[in-house]
């Protein structure tokens, strides 16, 4: 039977939504395994999500030490490495800590790695069948990792389905004493808050959302221009903030905004997962892309063959004449 | 400053639509245009910022067969001042702990402060440079979208979620892995590609490494690409169709149905 380890990620006492998707990860690795949750941090912020934990999962792992108060993924690194055993299967979240953490911990582990799993196909003797994607999302692959030596494997948030309400009344084992000499040569010194910017996005029911597909910093007006006529707002993917021709303000995605529309008009965005996780409350989408084969078609309801600079200025003017 | 900077030449995500091959398990790689991946120019960007302010020397260095010496030169011509390619048939398969294992045999050989690798390449995973550091034994900080030096140590900012950005205080030697948007990198134009045409490449194969051909590649791997497939994503997108008019009047009657207008 494998053991399987899910590294809790919280904040101010809550755990992540992704700590409710483990259980379902660890039982499409294999029916029945038993999963572990851990969690580590400092004080009462740590004991609650403990206790959260211990309704979720039947054993839960916590380290205490004032050390690991913010995840700084080296220190957690040293301490999981004191606690788990060489040959545990680990999942930590695909997210911005896990990506600083799971790499070398695999390293530290002497185990495999697996990144980004969007879903597994079970188990073949000791080699695990994973599904990823690459390409920014444009093409899938079946990947296998032998897992005889232990296993680091970080999961998509979102990708797996969230364990139900209830009470499974698991028991929380304190191993802070376990966690070992826990410096650094990293020291985390303060986290800068994201500047408001003049417009903000998240209070908007409709976003008229530009990507790559916009070409040029001057084509932004006609972008501007349909939104005024929709009464909207003009957000955008990353490429956009990256190439300065809006402000990060104006970005949605996991390291952007989250934005809860009613209607999200995707013009000339891919539809990375990154992009589409700062998409939340089940928003009307139009996605209007001249690649046919871009990704935001899967998830968008309506979708658009057509490019951008030439739909957008027919569009708004058909809007106008209403 | 010395600085490395690992960089890879991937598919262009811009510039290509990919298709499955006919045997329906590997890309059709036929017509596949290909650059160097995007956070590399950041990385390799500011690396020459840093160098311009704090001296030193910027080197460029990929794993990959001889086409990857046009992503080397690219970065050269960018005004990175070495290339290394690290090329050899026994180094194909590996998986991100090969290509990890492959770049710490050569960066022991030299004396670099800082390491950099790009955020993510096209497999997405973003491996590399966290599992370098770990093995060099270097601390580390991923999606690095700021970079202060002041003598020893530096303070980088980390792009976390929602648009905020950790700070922390890092040792050197260090690796960085950089995100895209943490600077503006220069245009490169082809005066600039021929200047540096007739640069030589050191070319170092796993024997110039010290390295057990056995432990990298595909016989090192312990994870394996197995296929490329395209998933069955259920229904997708109701696609409107017909002429731009057609549409757009389909469209309008479902944006007022939704609240859109």
């Amino acid at each position: 039977m494998t053991q399987i380890y899910a590294y809790i990620p919280f904040k101010d006492g809550v755990a992540a939504d992704v700590a409710l998707e483990f259980p379902a990860a660890a039982e499409k690795i294999e029916a029945g395994a038993s999963v572990t949750a851990v969690v580590t941090g400092s004080g009462a912020d740590l004991d609650a999500v403990a206790g959260e934990m211990a309704k979720i999962y039947k054993e839960v792992i916590k380290v205490d030490n004032a050390a690991l108060a913010y995840p700084n993924a080296e220190v957690v690194r040293k301490a999981l490495v004191s606690i788990l055993p060489a040959d545990a299967v680990v999942l930590v979240a695909h997210d911005t800590f896990g990506m600083d953490l799971a790499p070398g911990l695999s390293v530290k582990l002497d185990s495999s790695y697996a990144a980004d799993v969007v879903d597994f196909e079970g188990k073949d003797g000791d080699v695990l069948k994973i599904v990823r994607q690459e390409l920014g999302g444009a093409v899938s692959t079946h990947v296998s990792t032998d897992l005889s030596a232990g296993a680091v494997i970080t999961v998509r948030p979102g990708a797996f389905a969230p364990a139900e309400g209830g009470d499974v009344g698991g028991s929380v084992t304190d191993k802070s004493g376990d966690a070992g000499d826990l410096t650094a040569k990293r020291t985390f010194l303060e986290v800068v808050e994201a500047e408001v910017g003049d417009v903000d996005i998240t209070k908007s029911d409709v976003l008229v959302s530009i990507g790559r597909g916009i070409e040029d910093e001057d084509n932004i007006e006609v972008a501007q221009e349909l939104a005024d006529a929709m009464g909207a707002v003009v957000s955008c993917s990353r490429p956009i903030v990256d190439a300065k021709w809006l402000e990060k303000s104006r970005q949605v995605g996991t390291s952007g905004q989250t934005v809860k529309p009613k209607v999200y008009m995707a013009m000339g965005i891919s539809g990375s997962f990154q992009h589409m996780g700062g998409v939340k409350g089940n928003p009307f989408i139009v996605a209007v892309n001249k690649n046919p084969k871009a990704p935001i078609f899967q998830v968008a309801d309506v979708g658009i063959v057509e490019d951008i600079l030439e739909f957008m200025p027919e569009l708004q003017e058909a809007i106008e004449d209403l | 400053m010395e600085i490395l900077v690992c960089v890879k030449r991937v598919p262009d995500t811009a510039e290509n639509e990919f298709e499955l091959n006919s045997d329906g398990n590997d890309l059709d790689r036929d017509d596949l245009v290909y650059s160097v991946n995007e956070w590399d120019n950041y990385a390799v960007e500011e690396a020459i910022q840093i160098v311009d302010e704090a001296g030193g020397s910027v080197t460029v260095i990929t794993v990959g067969d001889d086409e990857a010496e046009e992503v080397l030169r690219r970065e050269m011509a960018m005004g990175a001042n070495n290339g290394v390619l690290l090329s050899d048939d026994a180094f194909e398969g590996s998986d991100g702990k090969g290509i990890a294992a492959i770049l710490k045999a050569e960066i022991e050989k030299g004396k670099y402060d800082l390491i950099f690798t790009g955020a993510q390449a096209d497999e997405g995973a973003g491996q590399v440079g966290g599992m370098l550091a770990a093995m060099l034994d270097y601390p580390y900080a991923s999606l690095v979208n700021k970079i202060e030096v002041d003598g020893t140590k530096i303070k980088v900012g980390r792009e976390i979620e929602g648009g905020n950005q950790e700070m922390n205080e890092i040792e050197l030697p260090c690796v960085l892995s950089i995100q895209t948007g943490i600077n503006e990198p220069r245009y490169v134009g082809i005066r600039g590609i021929r200047k540096v045409a007739k640069v030589e490449i050191p070319v170092k194969g796993a024997g110039d490494l010290g390295l057990d051909a056995g432990a990298v590649g595909e016989a090192g791997a312990k994870t394996k690409r197995v296929d490329y497939f395209v998933p069955d994503m259920g229904e997708g997108a109701e696609m409107l169709e017909g002429s731009t008019e057609e549409i757009i009047e389909k469209l309008i009657e479902k944006l007022k149905a939704k609240g859109g207008l």
